[in-house]
């Protein structure tokens, strides 16, 4: 699509594009297309000779029972992560769309977790959650609760996926709303004279409407459960105790960063960029049927 | 309706309060934490009322931050980094945006579609999945530790882009007729019509991208070694290092809240713009 008065000359555009085209194609194609090369050559240990081979670093990543873990870890973290926040953000959000006095209050004091970074949000949490200093840590110790999410894997998951998700509420909250803001109030009249209670108008009305919104949220807390929150976990956790918290994106750090294995590394990176490819575009398919329902 | 209204609502406020108090708990506690010394935390023995150290903990933070265990770099240092490497990515990204949504907008040329393409599918692969391979190429390029090297591949996105193309459709062509006419060229139209147009829309990313760059953690992690050019996220990580319960948590806390003010009061003052720059810059 494009706007029909338009200027005629012919080398200005290629000017104005040029600065965003050069830092595209040497931080983005670039490095892209070399993960994609290096994810098909091997390397002996000294990096003197590189020879390819085919898959075979896809399938030694793929037949390693240290990736399957992480695949395991990844998605059981991810799925936490995203019901919880969609859960609780689309809680909040029809209860601030009622007509209540100080709508806007709420609105504001629950939108500013946004602004905190996901490694910051983990050194809160940690204060809270630390087994000897941190209040309900040590609460749950007292209480006979054995807590501590350095020696106890599935307390180091819990710790990451509440700190995750509390960082990503108010940005859930902040669509649900906004979906909900949007459905027509005529629907919502109609519906009460109908006779139509609290729970049967959100279930059958308004969660309906709001589907798009939905599912655009699914895809965006999924990539942010797999990449933004590598902060927390190496914040908090450094992918343990054991591997309990090493999800994909932690592991290709660890792979590629701390035990310089490129080629497994790279494979790594590019099944990752499969994935994200998928997400993006299941979001994009959705965002279409989003112009429509209203 | 036999119950009058506001009893009715009383449910809803119990539970956006309740919301609110554990929204604001994390934030609190640390406060708190900030105005206390070590040992009292180290013991377990902190109160939930603020403690007598407040001007001490935070001037020390500032200053030097360094405790008995702990020893980091001065904070004001530290956010004075995040604050140039915030504004730098936002402000590029914003430059190098419209000036290719301008071209690809208001210009017919050949490769037009290949360039928006191009640049569009940038929005397929965040800089967290292509981490080595990029940093690979930075040392080749020498860039490792330097201020460009830590912001410019940040400025890489489609967002921006799309956003102001989006915007720029918008714009009349009878806007476009009525400059030529005035025999204004596509510069003094995009100095004179389309960027004062643009003003809200500008600062809605500005909002945005400060927040996204504020809060960059991995690519600084890997880009920057020497200490003077660490971000005041990663400072205060490093700082709370393995999280022993005898640390500087005064400290730690003291440093955390000075690192969470900045893109809290932006969010919180510039309210409008953030809800508008982050349902556009996603849709």
């Amino acid at each position: 699509m494009q706007r029909r008065a338009i200027f005629n000359n012919r080398i200005l555009p290629y000017f104005l594009l040029l600065p965003q085209l050069v830092i595209t194609a040497v931080f983005f194609f670039w490095p892209a297309s070399q993960a994609i090369y290096q994810s098909v050559l091997s390397q002996d240990p000294f990096g003197l000779r590189t020879t390819f081979v085919y898959l075979e670093n896809f399938r030694t990543v793929l037949s390693d029972p240290l990736y399957i873990e992480a695949v395991q870890v990844t998605i059981i973290f991810s799925i936490s992560v995203t019901l919880l926040v969609m859960t609780l953000a689309l809680l909040f959000a029809v209860m601030a769309d009622r007509q209540i006095r100080g709508a806007q209050t709420y609105k504001t004091l629950l939108l500013w977790p946004y602004a905190l970074a996901p490694a910051v949000a983990a050194v809160l949490w940690n204060f809270i959650f630390h087994p000897s200093i941190g209040i309900v840590g040590r609460a749950l110790n007292e209480w006979g609760v054995p807590w501590d999410y350095k020696l106890n894997g599935m307390d180091a998951l819990i710790l990451i996926v509440i700190a995750s998700s509390w960082k990503q509420i108010a940005h859930n909250f902040l669509f649900f709303l906004a979906g909900l803001q949007s459905v027509p109030p005529a629907i919502v009249e109609a519906a009460m004279i109908d006779g139509a209670g609290a729970w049967k108008l959100f279930r059958s009305v308004l969660f309906p409407l709001i589907s798009p919104t939905t599912f655009y949220l699914l895809t965006i807390n999924m990539v942010f459960a797999f990449f933004d929150t590598f902060g927390v976990i190496h914040a908090l956790t450094d992918g343990g105790p054991g591997r309990s918290t090493t999800t994909l994106m932690y592991k290709v750090y660890s792979d590629g960063y701390v035990n310089l294995n490129l080629g497994i590394s790279a494979a790594q990176s590019v099944i990752l960029m499969i994935i994200v490819s998928v997400l993006v575009w299941l979001q994009f398919r959705f965002v279409e049927g989003k112009v429509h329902y209203a | 309706m036999t119950i009058p209204k506001p009893l009715r609502n009383l449910p809803v406020h119990v539970i956006l309060i309740l919301a609110v108090i554990v929204f604001a708990f994390p934030v609190f506690l640390a406060f708190i934490g900030s105005t206390w010394d070590a040992g009292t935390i180290g013991r377990g023995q902190m109160p939930l009322t603020p403690g007598p150290l407040l001007v001490e903990n935070y001037t020390n933070a500032l200053t030097s931050a360094r405790g008995s265990r702990v020893s980091g770099y001065p904070v004001q240092i530290l956010l004075w980094n995040s604050l140039q490497m915030a504004v730098a990515i936002a402000v590029g990204k914003i430059i190098i945006s419209i000036l290719s949504a301008y071209a690809i907008a208001f210009f017919k040329f050949p490769l037009r579609m290949f360039f928006f393409v191009m640049i569009f599918l940038t929005l397929m692969l965040p800089i967290e999945v292509r981490i080595a391979p990029t940093y690979k190429v930075m040392s080749d390029l020498g860039l490792i530790n330097t201020f460009a090297g830590l912001t410019i591949p940040l400025m890489v996105s489609a967002t921006g882009t799309l956003l102001f193309r989006q915007f720029f459709l918008t714009i009349p062509d009878e806007y476009v007729e009525a400059a030529k006419i005035d025999g204004a060229g596509p510069l003094r139209f995009f100095w004179s019509i389309v960027l004062p147009l643009s003003r809200t829309n500008i600062a809605a990313l500005f909002v945005i991208l400060f927040i996204y760059g504020w809060n960059q953690y991995l690519w600084p992690l890997l880009i920057t070694t020497s200490r003077d050019m660490e971000t005041i996220v990663i400072g205060i990580v490093k700082m709370m290092g393995t999280g022993e319960a005898q640390t500087d948590w005064n400290l730690i806390m003291s440093s955390t809240v000075l690192a969470l003010l900045p893109p809290v009061l932006v969010v919180v003052l510039m309210q409008q713009w953030f809800v508008k720059g982050l349902v556009q810059t996603e849709k």
